[in-house]
């Protein structure tokens, strides 16, 4: 397994490179720079700034010194935030965005898997059709109508939480964390409603009933691993985006996470943040997917890496 | 796992939501909490972009001049100042205890270090040219002259001199703004505002989040500050910004969502205040191109737009409807209003659809043009409404066109295809030159490409001269704009807050400037 784990960790380097290469054009084509304001520069500063930024130079060359700059792991400066690198944004705004994901992914990993079994187990009947009704309706509300909502009751006429803003109190993640977990518990309830009414019906878990196993060793011995499957599929790419933060979360929760760059600094054209953010989330997606292999391996006996 | 787990499950939401539930903190009577909207993305005041950052480096900051609380310029750093009889010379006294926020002296020195710094190309400074009126600064922002070269002398500690290119009446009003501030040992802390001479110095930031400020004892008029700490936090977004100001976790928002402005509850309606603001949203047209090299089309299509429609129906929040290019109550000039915005509405739309057919539109023949904005809900509405009108009493065909705001602007200023675009403006200091100057033909930030010799005359004379002379100056340019039409002013904004009941010495005043020194938390506040 060793050599297969090597194998996959050097792919990591062409892919990533790919990306970033792909953003860095893209970025470079879009009309507009960063320093495009609705009052203009005038020319001289505006030349020092682009000079200062390498901005005045080939594309190329431009190109040849990000790269050898990624190398050194510098994520170069932030147009938008003069005085600050694209690493100090980051660094401000990961451990944020990774708590809150952190424990938006638990919570939705806990209670989907419970919901989705409690469903799965008495399939049609009312609490089923309660429950995946709940499904159906925590996936088609969007987080930006999820939050308000919760502000309104939670905040402003029950006043039990704050509505906002982070300094450091732990009751200020609760409503983000549950905006954040409620379509993913859903999801997960979904998925893991559908894998256990699957495996459910297999010949093992028969088997596993005519050997007079009780219903509780069925599920949790036999039946559990084949329905962690789908989950951990989805689990993967999911927590690569949750745990790089939700623009419209942070945004509505005036939190400092990182989300916000994905969108805010593609519109100031921050090519750094962009890039740095870019890389971050390329490099994330590519380790879970990694990682979810490895769990695939670990759970079923069939796969192999 | 149905009987033994299910309470589990439930136990376990239940732990989310309730443990952490306790009430948002009580209001702590020494710290004010100020909404700012965006993250500041600075705090050297020579790098000032935005109007967040604009209000944190005022109160962290002060120049030679300050404002009071409704806006009138007082003296800051310098007590007292001297104008030669020409308006080319200015001289300025600082006062005797104006510290930096380490104790040690400002001099006369540091606010010449400042400007020299300010106008440096290799600063950035996105607001240098506002100091073009100083003798040698175009050259120097221009990248042609050392900054050693600024006009600006300090002759003892406490004596400054600066000297003009020209009069420049408005002068006093720009050394309020944040490019014209001293900063500590020439700038060498500028970016981290570790030393300030305002009445606040910087005790932390959170990027993204907040920066707190903390009282400065060194500050010359520290015994007038009554608020020991303010939060300048960042609320992106308006609506949770209005729902942290009920909450009680905000003493003052940024901004207030039109949406809720109609339909403010009595206790927060007594807490909300809108007010006249320097700032002007418009439509120019691209003058150099046909259709719009015709004036009488221009003057039909702006006659044929319903301001008040678009103020009470799109906007609703107290907007006041434009006809002329300076708003109301701007220093330096009356805004003087077109002939026919005292007609009625028939009488508008027959001169419009004469001042058409004279352009060579009719039915048969109609206009198609292009309205050009910035991708947002907001301009988006305006511009439906506007092509509508157009189409309904003209017959007018408009297509909307909306670009992401980086690629709207380079077409804006490209002006290769635009016909008729969206733009605003707002000024940075109180004074008509600020609007006037924005139409100059040799303007670049003039997308309109008109230039008019009357006009560009018009705006030289009244740089030339002081009193009735200029005001006489700027009316007979604002009279140019009205009979060239090369844009079609829509209204003129507000500023709208939410201002907690628990605070007072608030004024609203034209540029919207707050400074926190002026404020204290001695009301009581209502839920």
């Amino acid at each position: 397994m060793t050599p297969a784990l090597l194998r996959r960790l050097l792919q990591l380097l062409p892919t990533l490179l790919l990306l970033v290469t792909l953003t860095f054009l893209m970025l470079h084509a879009a009309p507009g720079g960063p320093f495009d304001d609705e009052r203009a520069l005038p020319a001289a500063t505006r030349a020092a700034i682009e000079a200062q930024y390498r901005l005045d130079q080939p594309l190329w060359q431009q190109y040849q010194h990000y790269i050898g700059q990624l190398l050194r792991g510098d994520l170069g400066p932030s147009y938008q935030y003069p005085d600050r690198s694209v690493a100090d944004l980051i660094g401000a705004g990961l451990p944020l965005s990774a708590l809150l994901g952190g424990l938006a992914m638990l919570l939705a990993l806990v209670c989907g898997l419970m919901l989705g079994a409690m469903a799965a187990l008495k399939p049609h009947g009312a609490r089923d059709h309660l429950l995946m009704l709940f499904a159906v309706t925590g996936l088609s509300i969007p987080n930006f109508v999820l939050a308000p909502l919760l502000i309104l009751l939670m905040a402003v006429t029950l006043q039990w939480l704050p509505a906002g803003g982070w300094s450091g109190d732990p009751s200020q993640l609760v409503l983000p964390v549950l905006a954040l977990a409620l379509p993913q518990i859903a999801t997960i309830a979904r998925l893991t409603r559908a894998a256990l009414l699957d495996v459910l019906q297999t010949p093992w878990i028969r088997t596993a009933r005519a050997k007079g196993l009780s219903e509780r060793q069925i599920i949790w011995r036999h039946a559990l691993r084949p329905v962690m499957l789908p989950v951990i599929s989805y689990l993967g790419p999911a927590a690569a985006g949750t745990l790089t933060g939700s623009v419209v979360i942070e945004q509505i929760f005036g939190l400092p996470g990182i989300g916000r760059y994905f969108v805010l600094a593609a519109m100031n054209r921050d090519y750094g943040v962009v890039l740095g953010v870019v890389l971050l989330y390329g490099v994330l997606i590519v380790v879970f997917n990694l990682l979810v292999d490895l769990l695939h391996a670990a759970l079923d006996p069939r796969v192999r890496l | 796992m149905s009987r033994s787990h299910r309470p589990l499950c439930w136990l376990a939401l239940l732990l989310f939501c309730a443990a952490p539930a306790v009430a948002a903190a009580a209001a702590d009577a020494t710290l004010l909490r100020r909404g700012n909207g965006p993250d500041v993305e600075t705090l050297d005041p020579h790098k000032v972009r935005s109007v967040a950052a604009g209000n944190v480096v005022r109160d962290l900051y002060e120049g030679l001049l300050t404002e009071a609380a409704d806006g009138r310029l007082v003296p800051g750093v310098a007590e007292r100042w001297e104008i030669d009889d020409d308006g080319r010379r200015y001289r300025f006294w600082l006062r005797d205890n104006a510290r930096w926020s380490n104790g040690e002296p400002l001099t006369a020195q540091d606010v010449v270090a400042g400007l020299r710094r300010s106008v440096d190309p290799a600063t950035g400074s996105p607001s240098a040219q506002l100091l073009t009126p100083i003798a040698g600064a175009a050259a120097i922002i221009n990248g042609s002259a050392p900054p050693a070269s600024l006009a600006v002398d300090a002759r003892s500690d406490r004596e400054l001199e600066i000297r003009l290119q020209q009069p420049t009446p408005y002068l006093l009003a720009l050394l309020v703004n944040p490019a014209a501030f001293p900063v500590y040992r020439g700038g060498i802390a500028a970016a981290s505002a570790a030393v300030t001479n305002g009445a606040y110095q910087l005790e932390g930031r959170v990027l993204q989040s907040q920066v707190t400020l903390r009282r400065n004892r060194h500050y010359w008029n520290d015994a007038a500050t009554h608020i020991e700490r303010v939060q300048h936090i960042v609320t992106e977004d308006l609506a949770s910004e209005f729902q942290r100001f009920r909450a009680g976790e905000l003493d003052i928002t940024e901004q207030v969502p039109a949406a809720q402005v109609a339909t403010l509850g009595a206790a927060l309606h007594r807490q909300l205040r809108i007010a006249d603001y320097l700032g002007v949203y418009y439509y120019g047209f691209n003058t150099r191109r046909p259709p719009f090299d015709n004036a009488d089309l221009r003057h039909a299509l702006s006659l044929a737009v319903d301001r008040q429609v678009i103020v009470d129906k799109v906007l609703g929040s107290g907007e006041r409807p434009a006809y002329g290019w300076l708003p109301p109550r701007i220093n330096g000039a009356p805004a003087v209003q077109p002939e026919w915005s005292g007609w009625t509405r028939e009488q508008r739309l027959a001169e419009a659809r004469r001042l058409y057919a004279r352009a060579g539109y009719s039915a048969a023949r109609p206009l198609r043009t292009e309205i050009l904005y910035n991708t947002h809900d907001y301009h988006q509405k305006i511009a439906v409404v506007i092509a509508a009108m157009w189409k309904q009493f003209l017959g007018v065909e408009t297509r909307l066109r909306n670009e992401e705001t980086k690629v709207f602007l380079q077409s804006r200023r490209d002006a290769r295809r635009t016909q008729i675009f969206r733009g605003s403006w707002v000024s940075d200091f109180n004074d008509a030159s600020s609007f006037v100057d924005l139409l100059l033909g040799t303007n670049p930030r003039n997308d309109t490409g008109y230039a008019s010799a009357r006009y560009d005359a018009a705006v030289a004379a009244a740089n030339l001269v002081d009193g009735a002379q200029r005001r006489r100056a700027l009316v007979d340019a604002q009279q140019a704009l009205i009979d060239d039409a090369p844009v079609i002013p829509l209204y003129f904004y507000v500023t709208k807050h939410l201002v907690s009941s628990r605070v007072s010495g608030w004024q609203d005043n034209l540029l919207d400037h707050h400074y926190s020194r002026d404020l204290r938390l001695d009301g009581a506040p209502t839920r």
